[in-house]
């Protein structure tokens, strides 16, 4: 469960990314393709290459899911409810794989704030993640 | 056997020839009890004096000194990719026999350091940095787990 404490060290941390947010989308989908061989099975259509349009597109789609979630972490399922549709009926993602992508955009985030990514802070992030994920799994059975 | 291209042992020695295995090692079993083993594991830490509140488990003693000393065996994998499941077997013992210690653990472990190392190098903790040692503490984990019955 999201503390209040963890809700603020989130909404902190994700304000201090100064317009940052959209580069580390897709540092972190290139970060996971690399670290994580088998999630690349889900992006067959696309050009995979560091730096590809596609990822930068993509790591931007994924970085505004987040921020809407940071701004409803008091009401995630309602807030992430037609992705997590999509997730469920459409892409069908393995769950296992957000798990991945999670550890990814923690490190991208890392690798970004140094020291602020404290352990409190990485403890919230972690949380934090792990509830979108339950999030958008929750519809797949 | 686990094959380790030119690049990735290249990539783990480098890093590993940087870190400091004092800070990283301490950070690394600190954040590791705050995620994932606070507060239901205190059991394996009743050794290690109070650990009800991140005060008191940042910068406790044991927890540096155990930090150092799990680090320093990842350093000896490192160092030695070769021969990691032979030279892990009496560590996995242990840590059945003994410490019973979950697995799953260990892999949880592993994901922490990369966040502390991300956090250490920042950039020069590239993708491929984090790929090659992504895979070692895979193969540190499964090492590890290997002698568990």
């Amino acid at each position: 469960m999201l503390t209040a404490e963890d809700k603020k060290l989130i909404q902190q941390m994700w304000g201090k990314l100064g317009g940052a947010e959209e580069e580390i989308g897709a540092d972190a989908l290139n970060r996971m393709f690399h670290a994580y061989p088998p999630t690349k099975t889900y992006f067959p259509h696309f050009d995979l290459s560091p730096g590809s349009d596609q990822i930068r597109g993509h790591g931007k789609k994924v970085v505004a899911a987040l921020t809407t979630a940071i701004k409803n972490m008091d009401n995630l399922s309602q807030a992430l409810s037609e992705l997590s549709n999509l997730h469920a009926y459409n892409l069908r993602v393995d769950p296992v794989n957000f798990k991945f992508l999670s550890q990814c955009l923690q490190v991208s985030l890392a690798t970004r704030l140094g020291k602020d990514y404290s352990p409190e802070v990485h403890s919230a992030v972690d949380k934090f993640m792990s509830a979108v994920a339950s999030v958008l799994a929750e519809k797949y059975r | 056997m686990v094959h380790w291209s030119a690049e990735e042992k290249q990539l783990i020695t480098s890093v590993w020839a940087k870190v400091s295995v004092e800070e990283c090692g301490a950070e690394a079993l600190a954040r590791w009890v705050l995620l994932i083993v606070y507060p239901w594991t205190q059991r394996f830490f009743t050794k290690f004096g109070d650990m009800s509140n991140s005060g008191n488990v940042i910068g406790n003693g044991n927890v540096v000194n155990h930090g150092r000393r799990v680090l320093t065996s990842f350093g000896d994998a490192a160092t030695n990719l070769d021969n990691i499941k032979k030279s892990f077997a009496s560590l996995s013992k242990l840590h059945c026999k003994k410490l019973h210690v979950d697995p799953k653990n260990f892999r949880l472990l592993g994901d922490i350091l990369m966040v502390v190392l991300a956090s250490h190098f920042g950039k020069d903790f590239t993708p491929a940095c984090q790929a090659a040692w992504q895979k070692l503490v895979c193969v540190v984990a499964h090492a590890l787990a290997h002698e568990y019955h």
